[in-house]
């Protein structure tokens, strides 16, 4: 009897007054119907032609469409907010767009050139008109290899202890330094460039080498180290480091053993951050490495490549041969770029968990 | 016989002095994270001593010549001229595709903010974050090759397009009829590049808008554009103020990509379409393999100029945003 009543109440559909039903989308199809054949026939009756005319004349006839749909159906104020409704999704597609056909070039574009002979040999014995199976890349992948290395060396100690003056001393120039690490993160890539030049290559009388481009990288990585590893302090709560004192360390202690500890993989995850920030940067490299064609192994003497430093002579030598070479710099540095850029974004997933 | 000794087995130990006097450990601990702490304050200090002593001299030798100049000449000695260095056609070259790519971004930048936040099903939103932080991680120069090889053929055709419909505009006229690598394009690329800065504040911001007034605003029966108007964007006129400008300042430094897409041309141009634009950044990358030694300390001058002005705008973009936080 009782089951019988369940099944019958089972039966019965919840009503969902709310839910758009067929009917109401017919004018909606209708407008989209219309917004389509009027392009069509602007295309074919106008002087308006090509992809970007059919966009254009879409995107149109669609914000008429749109807008005089809800205009009929409710209101002005609907119409209105329907033709910002179609901005804000127009805008989010143009964004994706230089997004997918860059990825869409590196890939079409760098494959032509690639092969596993690339990662064997240097450019030492090939001229830029050289066929693309002679010559290699090897020297510029060591080279940025070595120095981005070489700069994580240098700036991560810096930053780290930066960020623990943010979180752990918490002097009273903490607000200076937050606000200087976030304008330092807003100085030009070239400027840094330019300043180790001022300071090393002249005023020390150093000479190109991997290690003055190791300095420049480092300072364009400090502030986003900085950053992220304060963040991650952030998160630690203060009842560990007060555990921490409670137990009778003293301070020392209670970072060293407790604090970094807990935010090992958030701090990982920063230095990974900082390493895909500058591993790609051009300009302070062009003004301190110097450049070389040959394999130089040695980070403090004679004149090293890398791989933007690679891809940026095989650009300006022009030429079909030479651009394809550059186009393959590019794909293997968008390669490391993206490992270490899906490396962090597995590392915060985990830790987030 | 048991006797029992008085003769503890432990020593009792002596009281602890309790004391608040950190102890040596602590004190180096921190000496050094502070003076860690300030390595930030050091790097800049030493950027603006260093760029400023060497791009001194060049400074002066022109005056004020330096800042609103538009020719780079050195000096020729069996001619017996002298030097003559000014950015002025540089600054202003930077400033006028700075500001294209921001005319460009921020709409764009706005937009996506607020589909991510108010109109993206659950499904688009990760993917969409996912394509603006690519954005962000690809290096400049892969901007500048792509814009050089595949954007500016696209875009001289819409260079083209503009000519032709709003060339009574006077920025939009040109007396020869030369579309490749001119301020638009540079503009354009530079665009792209400031998208994800840009998108990234102004997200930040937008989605700290209190719920119980948007929520307010939807129960009085307002649609969603009249709910934006009237609660997110006032909240978050600081985000997007400060997003914007922090987007200018990365325009200005940037680079490689400009150096690839941009006629970098001494003279003062501000018909954008034509190729003909200037830098200072991608200006200092083009003179540097040749320069003599007077002419990079001119360049180092420079570089100090662009400093000043891109730290300016950072620092005027970080206090924007930051009021804005503090203001809640």
């Amino acid at each position: 009897m009782s089951s019988q009543t369940l099944d019958k109440h089972s039966q019965v559909k919840p009503l969902k007054p709310w839910s758009i039903t067929p009917r109401e989308l017919l004018p909606d199809f209708i407008g989209v119907l219309l917004a389509v054949v009027a392009t069509l026939l602007t295309l074919d009756f106008t002087p308006m032609r090509g992809k970007l005319g059919f966009i254009g004349a879409l995107f149109f006839y669609s914000m008429i469409a749109t807008a005089s749909v809800n205009a009929i159906k409710r209101d002005a104020k609907a119409a209105k907010n329907s033709i910002s409704s179609l901005f804000i999704y127009v805008a989010a597609g143009i964004v994706v767009a230089p997004v997918a056909s860059i990825v869409y070039t590196i890939i079409s574009r760098g494959l032509a050139g690639f092969g596993l002979g690339i990662f064997k040999t240097d450019m030492g014995n090939a001229v830029p008109d050289s066929p693309l199976n002679e010559g290699g890349l090897l020297h510029a992948l060591v080279g940025t290899i070595e120095t981005v290395l070489f700069a994580t060396i240098i700036c991560v100690p810096l930053a780290i202890l930066t960020a623990l003056y943010l979180t752990e001393i918490r002097g009273r120039f903490s607000g200076l330094v937050r606000f200087l690490v976030q304008a330092m993160s807003g100085v030009p890539s070239i400027i840094a460039g330019l300043f180790i030049y001022a300071i090393y290559l002249i005023s020390f009388k150093g000479k190109y080498s991997g290690f003055a481009g190791s300095l420049a990288l480092s300072i364009l990585m400090l502030p986003t180290v900085a950053r992220v590893a304060e963040e991650v302090l952030k998160l630690i709560p203060d009842d560990l480091r007060e555990a921490g004192l409670a137990l009778g360390a003293t301070q020392w202690r209670t970072v060293s053993k407790i604090v970094i500890p807990a935010a090992r993989s958030g701090l990982v995850t920063a230095v990974i951050l900082g390493v895909a920030r500058v591993a790609g940067e051009t300009a302070p490299i062009l003004l301190t490495i110097g450049g070389n064609d040959r394999m130089n192994w040695n980070l403090f003497s004679g004149q090293m490549s890398s791989l933007p430093f690679y891809v940026w002579r095989q650009y300006l030598y022009g030429g079909e041969l030479a651009t394809s070479r550059a186009w393959t710099g590019i794909f293997v540095l968008m390669i490391i770029v993206m490992f270490f850029f899906t490396l962090t974004r597995l590392l915060s997933r985990k830790g987030g968990k | 016989m048991s006797t029992v000794t008085s003769k503890p087995k432990y020593e009792i130990p002596t009281p602890r002095e309790i004391t608040t006097k950190p102890r040596r450990s602590d004190l180096i601990f921190s000496a050094i994270v502070t003076g860690g702490g300030f390595t930030s304050l050091l790097i800049l200090g030493l950027i603006t001593f260093f760029l400023g002593m060497r791009g001194w001299s060049a400074i002066k030798e022109s005056g004020l010549g330096f800042i609103t100049g538009a020719q780079w000449v050195a000096a020729d000695l069996e001619a017996g001229t002298p030097s003559n260095y000014g950015i002025g056609a540089m600054l202003f070259g930077t400033f006028v595709i700075a500001l294209i790519g921001l005319a460009v971004a921020a709409p764009l930048s706005i937009g996506v903010a607020l589909f991510l936040t108010y109109y993206a099903p659950d499904f688009l939103k990760r993917p969409l974050t996912l394509v603006i932080d690519i954005m962000a991680a690809i290096p400049s120069i892969v901007y500048g090759l792509w814009g050089y090889f595949v954007l500016m053929p696209h875009a001289i055709y819409w260079a083209k397009l503009i000519h032709r419909y709003f060339s009574w505009i006077p920025i939009f006229e040109m007396k020869d009829p030369v579309f490749i690598r001119s301020p638009f394009v540079a503009g354009l690329v530079l665009s792209i590049m400031i998208i994800p800065i840009m998108t990234a504040i102004t997200r930040e911001v937008f989605a700290q808008t209190p719920l119980d007034r948007v929520q307010a605003a939807y129960a009085l029966g307002a649609t969603k554009w009249s709910m934006i108007k009237a609660v997110v964007f006032p909240y978050g006129r600081s985000g997007m103020i400060g997003g914007a400008m922090l987007g200018l300042g990365r325009a200005m430094g940037e680079t490689v990509a400009v150096y690839t897409v941009l006629n970098i041309s001494y003279r003062f141009n501000y018909e954008v379409l034509f190729s003909a634009g200037g830098s200072v950044a991608s200006m200092i990358v083009a003179k540097f393999g040749e320069a003599s030694a007077v002419e990079i300390d001119a360049l180092m001058g420079a570089g100090f100029v662009l400093f000043l002005a891109t730290l300016l705008v950072n620092l005027l973009a970080n206090l924007i945003v930051n009021l804005g936080k503090k203001g809640r």
